[in-house]
């Protein structure tokens, strides 16, 4: 090889330039070589160029090489037939290769004659005392490119007999480059500890990597999508100044969860359709709630009004506040909170924020799951009205990169305004519904013992529908639950939803 | 009406008996696939390369399988296969007799097709059921005033207004969408294509849940018509009365009556008016529990009216489309296969008395809240129409009543103006109905304008008052500071003035209100337990394990047997009413998700190394009644070997970032039946244990389909 390549380098040196099939035939060795030869000269630098050049020519079949190597089937077939006395038939048919093509071929070319009648059965003798082989000489030409010496019936013929076939070859003009050299220094694939030590790297010529190649994957562990697009969410509230609320609570009383945000009992909602309600623990103690007077309050409000309020005018039982179930919204933690917020002397104006999970008995499809995680934030101050509300919750989605925002009103059992929040999709080219909001009722914050003044804005929204999104899943089980494919896991991009 | 009824339940048993039938043959197809599995499994070295034959035997139905058992032909048709769905998932409910195995069958193949024709999103955060009200298209351009409506101007004034409009069909479209277009081309010109809209209402807007209402209601709002008058006449020749008998108390101890005088229907406005009873119905009735309506043709019936409680064998009359009498006895046997109606039924079924309301004759009216009497049925051609309502709760009834004779008293010959009935109770107490109350409010014009965010001059008083009457809420300024709102008997959803504030603020429209940040000025602040957990998840992760999330719901079986544990000794929540098995209790581990999620990747380049930090939930130990939450940190090594010194070097690095000193936290052997015997520790952390850690059992592999070795440790974060 490294003669092979000095050999090149030698004859470039003294022609300028040439061609690849003109070194085939110079070394005497097969095109492949020389190309291979070529390449291992361009990795070291700009020493040549070579320009490839696609023509297509006569490329030997394996039983053309085997000929050219060997010699034809009948030359073949020829020489084992011996002079004079000749052999039989049946003995060289067994004995020599392709002996039925040698066979007819040698007959045809009157190389050789048969004795059908001789003794013993039908004996070959020669004809002429030696052959010149023809067909192997055509082959070996045909293999060191020079096509110019065969005639085209020559060419026909070979074609005829699947010795050779037409293909694609690339040959390259090969000239000087402006590195030119006479000597190759052996090329280094690493930079290795030794090469520093001794310094022997200032010397050495590095192999040209291959950048093409995928690198090796590095051996890792992976976020899962859900909960990355989660983290970024709580930035965006932390960002913001709002405090988490300590959502860590599944299971919440329907008290909390239901009659806190004066959601009458009788509501669509706490129907066993749409909650799940447990039958251990079935039902808890309310005595915190009863002893400050609290429980007593939202009876009162349900059943007969108050706070400049008609209430529904039902018959509120305590019975069913009681009641167990797993949470169908984190306000209920929101509702916990303001009411400890009420129980602090001098009110203090606040910002919540939460994001868990949250369980509904519902119907199950590709989007439905009976647990998905609630994003929520809420804020209360004095005197704070719509016009907030709307002013936050554009501030929140800028954050997420949504833009075109528009508002529709809606209806919420404890929020009264209640907006639907509505973004343009430009890639549905309408307007989609992406949360809900609205400021909470009177007969929600008075009982709890917040001053009338106070209002507590609020919105929600799901974590999964903009991560379904964000990663272009369609059936919300290939994002939550054992069926995930742990691929998608691994692949997928950082989060980051302003982008 | 009643063919099509008979239609639909005798293919509604069709379907139920093929859908169980092929349900059989799958589950015995599936055992017989788990057996050869097994013995496939035991037989074969366990490398990875028998793995995914035995995944796809186990990861369950086939897509067709699934159309099998849905009874469905066409993925196209969505309308069918939720029908087929809520149909099956309906009849095969355990409290009504059905099989949890056959439902949960019903919902596998939901969920294959659903994966197969993978739905658009929807928001699955405040999916509140809404109320849908069809109206013609030619119908509301015509009251609107309007002939060139476009769909995209409806939908603009729609979302102004907080309805959506839902879809625009036809009934040629609507018949297509649910029999399928060869059904709907049959029917030909009997079907028409006029343009429908189905636009959704409010939950709380009853007053709009009928073609009347919702139209007076969008005329109003677009100033072109004044909001009418509704009043209950006493006519001078007497009310007409109902006795409530003492009886009634056990059961269902509240009735309100109306008259609707010289009435004349259209067939629109009949359907019309059957359509809003049922939706009432569904809604503010609460099927029927709370109220439930009966309308009759006055001109059948003589008053005064009885409404009492009688034994069963007691009620005998000749019910709504029936030919012959049948005692209340019979007709709850009678009703008890019939789709539209058995859902009512266990409202009275178990009490000794029935409610029936008489005529002076005795002829039945009703036996609420089951079946109309065929006598005093209303037809197209009724003139005076007698409405009752009895119900549980005497508040709704009312509203039900209001809601109910203003939407259709402007059909009468005196439009807006209903005849008032007196219900006698036995105690002496004489209530007329409809009460029609007009409410008045008086609310500070200040409260208002700091409410949309707009000061004196932006909005006068006499805009406002303007404004809220075009929401049907006569207002009137009493003062430069008050204005007195008269809320209408069609608004109950009224409760408070933040109620007026909302429709001052639609009549504005939300989108031309001026947007501002709240002032209020807050540091942010995260839960410890979250911040340290996000932390953790990190430090997991960087080691080389990659982050499940599972379900917090799960079947008793995956907290219990699988892990080798008594289900008593667990302290699990436990639900009441769960849809299906995947549900039955809150997970006290974390261990079955991510066991199950390396069942369905066990295709993957091993080896796996799964982590989750999520809550798990414990019953209390106190009295309390309640239960908490606590975080759980789980990770799982499955490969060719168990990987125990892996999975301890994650349990001594998470010791080592929660700077624990190694003199402070140790493993200390023990036996717990999930893990392997002698390969289980206690993780003690000052000597108390907070996790366990161990080569699992091969058993507890065995549970969840596993052929290769694992580890894993939970661990207690708090």
């Amino acid at each position: 090889m490294e003669d092979l390549r000095s050999n090149i380098l030698a004859y470039i040196d003294k022609h300028e330039t040439c061609s690849s099939t003109e070194l085939c035939k110079e070394m005497n060795v097969e095109h492949q070589k020389i190309v291979g030869a070529l390449n291992s000269i361009l990795a070291f630098g700009e020493i040549i160029s070579a320009q490839p050049e696609v023509t297509s020519r006569l490329e030997l079949t394996d039983e053309g090489r085997q000929v050219a190597d060997h010699g034809s089937h009948e030359a073949v077939l020829f020489a084992s037939v011996p002079a004079g006395d000749g052999a039989p038939q049946s003995e060289l048919m067994k004995s020599v290769p392709n002996a039925k093509i040698g066979f007819s071929k040698a007959l045809a070319n009157r190389w050789i004659r048969l004795d059908k009648s001789a003794q013993g059965g039908p004996r070959v003798y020669r004809q002429v005392e030696s052959v010149s082989d023809r067909i192997r000489h055509c082959l070996q030409m045909v293999a060191a490119l020079s096509l110019d010496s065969l005639t085209a019936e020559e060419r026909a013929e070979l074609k005829k007999r699947k010795l050779v076939q037409e293909g694609r070859v690339t040959v390259y003009r090969v000239a000087k480059g402006p590195a030119f050299t006479l000597t190759l220094a052996k090329e280094e694939t690493e930079l290795t500890a030794e090469m520093l030590a001794t310094g022997v790297w200032q010397t050495l010529t590095f192999k040209a990597y291959n950048f093409k190649a995928l690198g090796q994957q590095p051996d890792c562990g992976h976020l899962h999508p859900l909960l990355k697009v989660r983290a970024e969410f709580r930035q965006i509230f932390l960002e913001m100044g709002f405090q988490e609320m300590p959502t860590n609570r599944y299971v919440e009383s329907s008290f909390w969860n239901f009659d806190a945000l004066f959601q009458p009992q009788q509501h669509p909602a706490r129907d066993a359709h749409d909650t799940f309600f447990l039958t251990e623990p079935a039902a808890c103690r309310l005595d915190a709630e009863q002893a400050d007077g609290y429980l007593a309050r939202v009876k009162a409000v349900h059943s007969n009004g108050g706070y400049g309020s008609i209430g529904y005018n039902y018959d509120w039982k305590e019975s069913e506040a009681q009641k167990n179930i797993l949470r169908t919204h984190t306000t209920a933690v929101s509702a916990r909170m303001l009411y400890q917020l009420a129980q602090q002397p001098q009110f203090q104006p606040t910002k919540y924020f939460s994001i868990d999970r949250v369980f509904r008995n519902e119907s199950l499809d590709a989007t439905h799951l009976a647990e998905f995680h609630q994003i929520e934030g809420l804020v209360a101050d004095y005197n704070l009205n719509l016009c907030h509300l709307m002013g936050i919750i554009r501030e929140f989605f800028h954050k997420l990169g949504i833009r075109r925002l528009r508002f529709k009103p809606a209806y919420n059992p404890y929020t009264e305004p209640s907006m639907e929040i509505f973004s343009y999709h430009e890639g549905l080219g309408k307007w989609v519904e992406i949360g809900n909001s609205g400021v909470f009722r009177p007969e929600m914050l008075l009982p709890m013992g917040l001053p009338e003044s106070v209002s507590v804005i609020a919105w929600g929204l799901s974590l999964e529908r903009p991560t379904m999104i964000k990663y272009g899943i369609n059936n919300i089980r290939d994002l939550i639950g054992p069926k995930v494919d742990l691929k998608m896991v691994s692949v997928g991009p950082i989060c980051r939803l302003d982008k | 009406v009643g063919r099509s009824i008979i239609e639909i339940i005798l293919l509604g048993s069709r379907v139920v008996g093929r859908a169980f039938a092929a349900a059989l043959r799958e589950e015995y197809a599936a055992s017989q696939q788990a057996a050869k599995n097994r013995q496939q499994s035991s037989s074969s070295s366990g490398g990875d390369s028998d793995q995914s034959g035995t995944a796809s035997a186990i990861s369950g139905l086939s897509l067709k399988e699934a159309m099998q058992i849905l009874h469905v032909e066409n993925l196209e048709d969505k309308s069918r296969i939720q029908h087929q769905y809520d149909h099956l998932f309906g009849v095969n409910d355990r409290k009504k007799g059905g099989s949890f195995y056959l439902q949960a069958k019903v919902f596998r193949a939901k969920e294959r097709i659903d994966q197969e024709i993978g739905q658009q999103t929807v928001d699955p955060t405040y999916s509140q059921r809404m109320p849908v009200v069809q109206i013609e298209k030619a119908a509301l351009c015509q009251c609107l005033n309007r002939k060139d409506f476009t769909d995209e101007e409806v939908d603009e004034l729609c979302f102004e207004f907080g309805l959506e409009l839902d879809e625009v069909t036809s009934e040629r479209e609507m018949l297509a969408k649910e029999q399928g277009d060869a059904k709907a081309a049959q029917m030909g010109d009997q079907l028409s294509d006029a343009v429908i809209y189905k636009i959704e209402v409010p939950a709380n807007r009853y007053d709009l849940l009928c073609v009347e209402g919702l139209s007076r209601a969008l005329m109003v709002f677009q100033s072109l018509a004044q909001p009418p008058l509704y009043k209950a006449v006493q006519p001078a020749a007497g009310m007409q009365q109902m006795r409530v008998a003492p009886s009634t108390a056990q059961i269902r101890p509240y009735v309100v009556c109306a008259m609707l005088r010289n009435l004349s229907f259209t067939p629109a406005s009949y359907k019309s008016f059957i359509d809003l009873q049922d939706k009432l119905h569904q809604t503010i009735c609460r099927q029927r529990s709370l109220v439930a309506i009966g309308t009759h043709d006055f001109d059948t019936l003589t008053g005064p009216f009885l409404y009492e409680a009688l034994p069963p064998s007691d009620i005998v009359f000749k019910p709504l489309n029936q030919t012959k009498e049948f005692s209340a006895v019979e007709l709850m046997q009678l009703y008890s296969g019939e789709s539209h109606l058995k859902a009512y039924l266990p409202i009275i079924r178990d009490s000794p008395v029935y409610p029936v309301i008489k005529d002076a004759n005795g002829v039945v009216l009703s036996m609420p809240p089951i079946i109309n009497g065929d006598h005093s049925k209303i037809t197209l051609n009724t003139k005076n129409v007698f409405i009752e309502a009895t119900a549980t709760d005497a508040h709704k009834a009312s509203v039900v009543l209001d809601t109910l004779v203003c939407a259709f008293s402007q059909y009468c010959s005196e439009q807006f103006t209903v005849e008032a009935v007196q219900v006698n109770y036995p105690d002496g107490r004489a209530s007329i109905y409809p009460s029609l109350a007009y409410r008045q409010v008086d609310i500070q014009v200040d409260y208002l304008r700091k409410g949309v965010g707009r000061s004196d001059s932006q909005l006068t008083i006499d805009e406002i008052c303007n404004r809220l009457t075009r929401m049907c809420l006569v207002a009137k300024a009493t003062s430069d500071a008050t204005v007195s709102v008269t809320v209408p008997p069609t608004r109950h959803d009224v409760l408070h003035p933040c109620d007026v504030l909302e429709d001052l603020a639609i009549a504005i429209g939300y989108n031309n209100l001026e947007m501002s940040l709240p002032p209020t000025l807050c540091t942010g602040k995260q839960q410890p337990l979250n911040s340290l957990t996000d932390k953790l998840r990190l430090e997991v992760a960087f080691a080389g394990f990659t982050e499940c999330l599972t379900f917090a719901l799960c079947s008793e079986k995956d907290i219990s047997e699988r892990l080798r544990l008594p289900l008593d000794s667990l302290p699990a929540v436990r639900i009441a009413n769960p849809k299906t098995l995947e549900f039955q209790v809150a997970r006290t581990s974390l261990l079955p998700g991510i066991l199950k999620t390396v069942h369905s990747n066990r295709s993957l380049p091993l080896p796996l190394k799964l982590f989750e930090i999520q809550d798990v939930v414990y019953k209390s130990t106190d009295s309390s009644g309640s239960a908490v939450n606590s975080r759980q940190l789980a990770a799982v090594y499955y490969g060719k070997s168990s990987g125990f010194e892996l999975i301890h070097g994650l349990m001594d690095r998470i010791m080592q970032v929660l700077g624990v000193p190694v003199d402070q936290y140790k493993l200390s052997a023990t036996e717990v039946a999930t893990y392997f015997t002698g390969r289980c520790a206690n993780v003690l952390y000052k000597g108390s244990p907070v996790g366990t850690i161990g080569v699992l059992h091969p058993e507890t592999l065995a549970q969840f389909d596993l052929t290769l070795p694992a580890s894993a440790f939970v661990f207690d974060v708090e």
